[in-house]
């Protein structure tokens, strides 16, 4: 029986197979590979240069007919100079800050724990991960009732530990416990995630290091310190990355919990730029403001990726 | 540090990377700091210079 191979080349039209057969090896890859670029090119590509574009423009998308007048770096230096927009990038690094540092401490634990050989282990797993698994949207709503000052449950969990009255505070509407509750929810969703690239991390160690170590008679801290951390560390770097990425840009769950409020305590750059752009409608101005915040997370991402190479060498 | 700057002289990769690096940091560090102003307003101009110089210099020698 003849192989795909032969069998795909019989059935191919003797006019398309005489073409096909002129072309070289390199302009077949190009066809194959043209699809792909073409919808890059699209998709990405087009949009950032347009973006660059009209963030130099008083370009306004509900007024289409308008005139639009090139306007130079006025938008740029109007957004760095607003201490309002410097107040929610303060708002996002304290976010980003305690968010990251949360989530790498509790999911490297976890996994630590979940690594240790014991009955009902994928049970726990499983359970750990499910948060994870839930809609943004979902969980917004679902902790925006546990955060109930009068029927919540988080106000009475902290109330049986710390003896406070569970109406004395409100987790999303005080100033100064607003930015904790964002902080405390995408904890409890996310660290999964990084339990999941840690555990991976600590699966990939093989036991015969351990043995060694155990025949050099080195402690389980001194094991620990020297063996499961260098070794763990080019994944919990990628965790990092991945996380710090989608928090910088962090919009839905923060909208559904507090909308940006009280105030604008947590109106993180995301939900600044989505008002600036589809509320009040300036085009330009958000496009510039999109472009400061891409070149951030380029830069910082570019230099991640360089540092995790070298992680990965070592 | 004396071979740190003897790699910037012969433009080579890894010391440029590493300017381009701390640039990209402290512009950064501006861009979120809670201390002053005029540290965000130019944080942009520190970060873009960075960022472009990274991918510049990356297509250095090693």
């Amino acid at each position: 029986m003849a192989n795909p191979v032969d069998r795909v080349a019989q059935a191919t039209p003797p006019t398309i197979a005489r073409r096909v057969r002129g072309l070289s090896d390199r302009a077949i890859a190009w066809i194959f590979v043209a699809p792909t670029i073409f919808l890059l090119l699209a998709i990405n590509i087009f949009p950032l240069i347009w973006t660059i574009k009209l963030s130099f423009t008083n370009f306004k998308a509900n007024r289409i007919g308008r005139e639009v007048k090139d306007v130079g770096l006025r938008n740029y230096e109007r957004i760095l100079t607003d201490s309002d927009i410097w107040l929610n990038m303060q708002a996002t690094a304290h976010f980003l800050f305690w968010t990251i540092c949360l989530q790498v401490l509790i999911g490297f634990t976890l996994a630590w724990l979940i690594n240790r050989k014991f009955k009902g282990n994928d049970l726990w797993t499983t359970i750990i991960v499910l948060p994870m698994m839930l809609s943004p949207a979902v969980v917004g709503n679902f902790w925006k009732f546990l955060y109930q000052p009068q029927i919540g449950l988080f106000n009475y969990i902290v109330t049986f530990f710390t003896g406070a009255k569970a109406s004395s505070f409100e987790m999303l509407g005080q100033v100064n416990l607003a930015p904790w509750s964002i902080v405390i929810v995408d904890t409890w969703m996310w660290t999964p995630f990084v339990m999941l690239i840690c555990l991976a991390g600590l699966r990939s160690i093989p036991d015969y290091i351990y043995e060694a170590a155990e025949i050099d008679r080195a402690s389980k801290i001194r094991q620990f310190f020297t063996i499961t951390i260098p070794m763990v560390l080019p994944f919990l770097m990628l965790a990092v990355l991945f996380r710090g990425i989608e928090n910088f840009k962090m919009f839905d769950l923060v909208v559904q919990l507090t909308g940006g409020g009280p105030g604008s305590t947590t109106e993180l750059t995301s939900i600044n730029l989505k008002r600036e752009a589809f509320e009040k409608w300036r085009t330009g101005y958000a496009s510039a403001y999109a472009i400061i915040l891409f070149v951030t997370v380029f830069g910082l991402a570019s230099i991640y990726v360089k540092a995790l190479n070298k992680v990965k060498e070592r | 540090m004396k071979r740190f700057f003897s790699d910037l002289v012969r433009f080579r990769r890894g010391a440029w990377e590493m300017v381009a690096s701390i640039l990209i940091g402290v512009g950064v560090v501006m861009l979120m700091q809670p201390f002053a102003m005029w540290a965000f307003t130019w944080s942009f101009v520190v970060t873009l210079t960075g960022t472009v110089m990274f991918i510049v210099v990356s297509h250095f020698p090693a």
